[in-house]
């Protein structure tokens, strides 16, 4: 396990996922950004690799990278009648702007407060074997708890998008 | 390859993408682009999350399973999102958020 984490590829990611970000949120097509943000989800999980989260950069891959993005672009798909509707104007908004940059300056104040003592990092980490096992023994009721949560998801999202017939 | 980086640099990149997020989920007018904002902000807390547990106690493995578990709760957020998306679409043929006003008085 490596105790240091290299700079190269950490820039590369982080160029890959801030630069997506933009694009996802710049590019005028609604298809397009959703593939935008694909791209977004997989350079995340690039970066959790190399945080030396192995299960949750797989859980990313399938989650987002696979179920969220078909998801997104099932309901893109759907929700477009004529080709020409998947343009849409940028919807600038200097006022959220305004807010999302001062979100970003408390921000980096916060983080430049951080003592850099703490920037070392320990030589050892976990794996996926042990991730495991606390998952099923100190995890266990979240973990139950998670799955009933899914189910009641599944069953609202059928529910809502389900058929004409059932309208209420 | 002797230039590395630290828990600052990841911290600083969770909140670029975070404002990233903000900005979009505020400003779009597509009820899809909002949910696909509020995704890009998921994932800068999983990476602030993730990177707070491998420099400070990765022993532990906390920030891991929160990242799991948030990891549910957005998955269900985007199911259940994307559904009702598509039951105003079909009900109002639009997913403009700003022409879905049948509370207004």
């Amino acid at each position: 396990m490596p105790s240091t984490i290299p700079a190269l590829p950490f820039y590369l990611l982080a160029a890959a996922i801030v630069g997506g970000g933009v694009m996802t949120l710049f590019s005028r097509n609604v298809v397009h950004a959703a593939f935008w943000l694909l791209e977004v989800m997989v350079a995340v999980s690039g970066l959790f690799l190399l945080l030396s989260a192995e299960f949750i950069a797989l859980v990313q891959l399938l989650v987002y990278a696979g179920a969220v993005a078909v998801l997104t672009l099932f309901t893109v798909m759907l929700t477009l009648r004529r080709r020409e509707d998947a343009l849409r104007p940028l919807d600038a908004s200097l006022a959220a702007a305004g807010l999302a940059i001062v979100f970003g300056i408390v921000t980096a104040v916060a983080i430049g407060g951080f003592s850099p003592a703490v920037a070392k990092m320990p030589a050892a980490a976990p794996g996926i074997v042990q991730f495991g096992g606390e998952l099923i023994t100190r995890w266990a009721l979240p973990f139950e708890v998670a799955s009933v949560v899914l189910l009641i998801a599944l069953v609202g999202a059928v529910w809502w998008s389900g058929g004409e017939d059932e309208d209420r | 390859m002797s230039i590395t980086v630290g828990l600052r640099e990841f911290l600083i990149l969770s909140a670029v993408l975070f404002a990233l997020g903000l900005y979009g989920a505020l400003s779009k007018k597509s009820a899809i682009m909002i949910l696909m904002a509020v995704e890009l902000m998921t994932n800068a807390v999983n990476i602030a999350l993730l990177a707070m547990n491998r420099f400070l106690t990765p022993m532990l493995m906390t920030g891991q399973f929160f990242a799991a578990f948030i990891m549910v709760v957005s998955a269900a957020e985007i199911g259940l999102g994307l559904a009702l998306v598509l039951a105003l679409y079909r009900r109002t043929q639009t997913v403009e958020v700003d022409r879905i006003d049948r509370l207004k008085g």
